[in-house]
């Protein structure tokens, strides 16, 4: 199969769905002859036009209510946040607003839209270009939240979350756009709610999230070395999520290390850990749950002092080992 | 724009004294403690709302406020479902889940009201560029108050809709108080309708109390906005007479205050400019009145006579 990166899957997914689908737009800060703050929608307006590609002024709470108020006539909007970051800017529309409507006006009304956002650290923008605010969104009911690991899940993930009927946070993250995978060329959709077990392995399971899928992986490799198999369990939709995938996983192996770049404290790595501390895994575990997560700080400036504030592979390497020969 | 018919006239009449008699019940209601939450009455600011939607074909689109039983009843929602929806019961507007503050009559065109304040400002933006994008021929409404006019999303919303030539109709109901906060304190500038220069839009100031006045003048708006010319900014300068919730002790103003508002109720004085005008009889006009009154207190029978929602569906409508 051919091999495309991440970024140019997402471009693939909204470009195909676009020409499937009149409704869909795209809104947000520069997205026009510029394409996107990291190049996404780039040649989309000379293909689509400025009705369908529209650039906005600097004001992410406008986007949010144009995506809202759009997707509340018929239209299937998807805006963009040029960082995560500035979603504080537009909370009130998502989560006053869109996320409540259908509920509160009792099933009268939807709000089909996809709010694209990259997320994320490594690329030396500091405290307010760098973080990761899922964990928030996951929290009000009525949203709904996806972080892709893989081009081949970008495309699919943000197709179905084009088509899905209800408001849908698209969380992409910087540092993997450049990765690539292989990618069928015509559109499919993965389901929202379908976890993905990555890698098989029998001695422990590592459920990471976004970069950290990747990182995982990679983790995995070098623990192959010292005889450790490890499962990567990748959720893929932290809302709704796939517990039942994560959860025969876990049941499997008995060891569970929980991999996420956010800060720990308030991640959703709490939740994860009570998913299956609460389900029938609990009686397989051999060993407390563990979490590596962000440090809860601001990320740093500091190329070193970044980097050490999220877990790279050899902290995962050093966690799933400890995990795996009963050190924890 | 053309005047408005002999029958219209009256009707207008009837849908603001109907809001009259929906709202002193609602009051009543409350204090007899039948109501679980809060709600937020528009007496003395009926002719906003009667005036501003009269200007509006029926399938345009509203957005709505927390003090927005005016504007639902003036879009032409089913009473008995309004009151419904008031005492949380499963047959109202939003299944008993939104309450006063969050009535939707989406099949009326109706987006609701809002809790938040100048939370429809921005909706409204988007639900205009959905209309353009679509090449459909309605509008769309927002009303707001004096309040909202301070928050960013009016800025940014007004912004954009001008910007892109929005099929927007912007009204601030400027009923003198954000809660407590008198627009004298608020603002630096005379008019809250200045503003619209700021923008690039059309901007108007108009005798709130007044109903064909305000009619008028949204219709030129609404003219505008159809005719794909952009969004305009309308300030129908009213009061309310009761306080901003359902209990207000009135400390941040006087009894002489609202009793010189009291003066202007825009009902009497429409219902006096009809009768003047040979449109409507006394008799006439006591008869819409009984009509009215006896719709709200059917809408009330029909109410309490329905189903509380069952809790098993509690979580429908939850989808993620």
């Amino acid at each position: 199969m051919r091999e495309i990166t991440y970024l140019e899957a997402v471009r693939e997914a909204l470009w195909q769905e676009m020409e499937r689908d009149e409704r869909v737009f795209i809104i947000g800060e520069d997205v026009g002859v510029y394409g996107g703050a990291f190049g996404v929608t780039l040649g989309m307006i000379e293909h689509f036009g400025p009705e369908r590609v529209i650039d906005t002024p600097i004001s992410e709470y406008g986007i949010a209510g144009a995506i809202t108020g759009a997707a509340l006539v018929g239209m299937r909007p998807v805006g963009e946040i040029m960082f995560m970051d500035f979603t504080t800017f537009a909370m009130e529309q998502l989560v006053n607003q869109a996320a409540k409507m259908r509920f509160m006006f009792g099933g009268t009304i939807e709000v089909p839209f996809v709010l694209r956002t990259p997320a994320g650290s490594g690329t030396g923008a500091a405290a307010q270009h760098s973080q990761s605010l899922e964990a928030w969104f996951v929290h009000v009911p009525g949203l709904k939240v996806v972080m892709p690991s893989t081009p081949y899940d970008a495309k699919g993930l943000l197709l179905a979350s084009i088509r899905d009927p209800n408001p849908v946070i698209f969380v992409e993250h910087k540092l993997l756009y450049k990765t690539r995978g292989p990618v069928p060329e015509e559109p499919y959709t993965i389901p929202l709610g379908s976890a993905e077990v990555k890698r098989e392995g029998r001695d422990l399971t590592i459920i990471a999230t976004s970069i950290m899928v990747r990182r995982a992986l990679e983790a995995a490799e070098r623990l192959t070395q010292e005889g450790i198999e490890a499962e990567v369990v990748d959720p893929r939709t932290l809302k709704p999520l796939d517990e039942e995938t994560i959860v025969r996983s876990v049941s499997k192996t008995g060891r569970v290390l929980i991999v996420h770049e956010a800060c720990k404290t308030g991640g959703y790595g709490g939740e994860l850990t009570a998913v299956i501390a609460g389900s029938e895994a609990f009686d397989y575990l051999d060993a407390p749950i563990v979490r590596l997560a962000g440090r809860d700080i601001p990320i740093p400036y500091n190329r070193t002092l970044e980097y050490h504030t999220v877990p790279q592979v050899e902290d995962i390497v050093e966690q799933a080992r400890r995990l795996a020969r009963g050190r924890v | 724009m053309s005047e408005l018919d002999k029958s219209r006239e009256i009707e207008l009449l009837r849908q603001m004294i109907t809001i009259r008699a929906f709202e002193e019940k609602a009051e009543q209601l409350y204090m007899l403690g039948k109501v679980h939450g809060t709600m937020h009455l528009s007496i003395g600011m009926e002719a906003s709302a009667v005036g501003a939607i009269a200007a509006l074909r029926p399938d345009d689109l509203i957005l709505s406020t927390h003090r927005g039983h005016g504007h639902c009843i003036a879009k032409g929602a089913d009473l008995n479902r309004m009151m419904a929806e008031f005492l949380g019961k499963e047959n109202g507007y939003c299944r008993g889940r939104g309450g006063s503050m969050h009535i939707a009559d989406v099949k009326g065109g109706n987006l609701g009201a809002n809790g938040v304040v100048g939370g429809g400002i921005a909706t409204a933006m988007g639900v205009g560029l959905g209309l353009k994008l679509q090449k459909r021929e309605q509008i769309c409404l927002c009303f707001f108050g004096d309040g909202a006019a301070n928050l960013g999303s009016f800025h940014e919303s007004l912004n954009m809709a001008a910007i892109w030539k929005l099929p927007v109709v912007y009204v601030c109901e400027n009923n003198q108080y954000a809660m407590s906060f008198p627009v004298k304190k608020a603002f630096a500038i005379e008019r809250i309708s200045d503003r619209a220069a700021a923008y690039g839009m059309p901007g108007e100031t108009v005798d709130g109390n007044d109903v064909l006045a305000v009619y008028r003048a949204v219709s030129r708006a609404v003219e505008r906005a159809r005719a794909g010319e952009g969004p305009s900014l309308i300030e129908n300068v009213t009061y309310r007479w009761r306080g901003h919730s359902k209990s207000d002790a009135n400390r941040y103003r006087t009894k002489e205050e609202i009793e010189a508002w009291k003066e202007k109720c825009p009902i009497k004085r429409f219902r006096q400019y009809l009768i003047a005008a040979g449109r409507l009889t006394e008799e006439e006009a006591a008869r819409i009145e009984r009509e009215a009154y006896a719709a709200i207190e059917a809408a009330v029978a029909f109410a309490e006579a329905s189903p509380e929602p069952a809790l098993e569906t509690i979580e429908e409508g939850v989808y993620a």
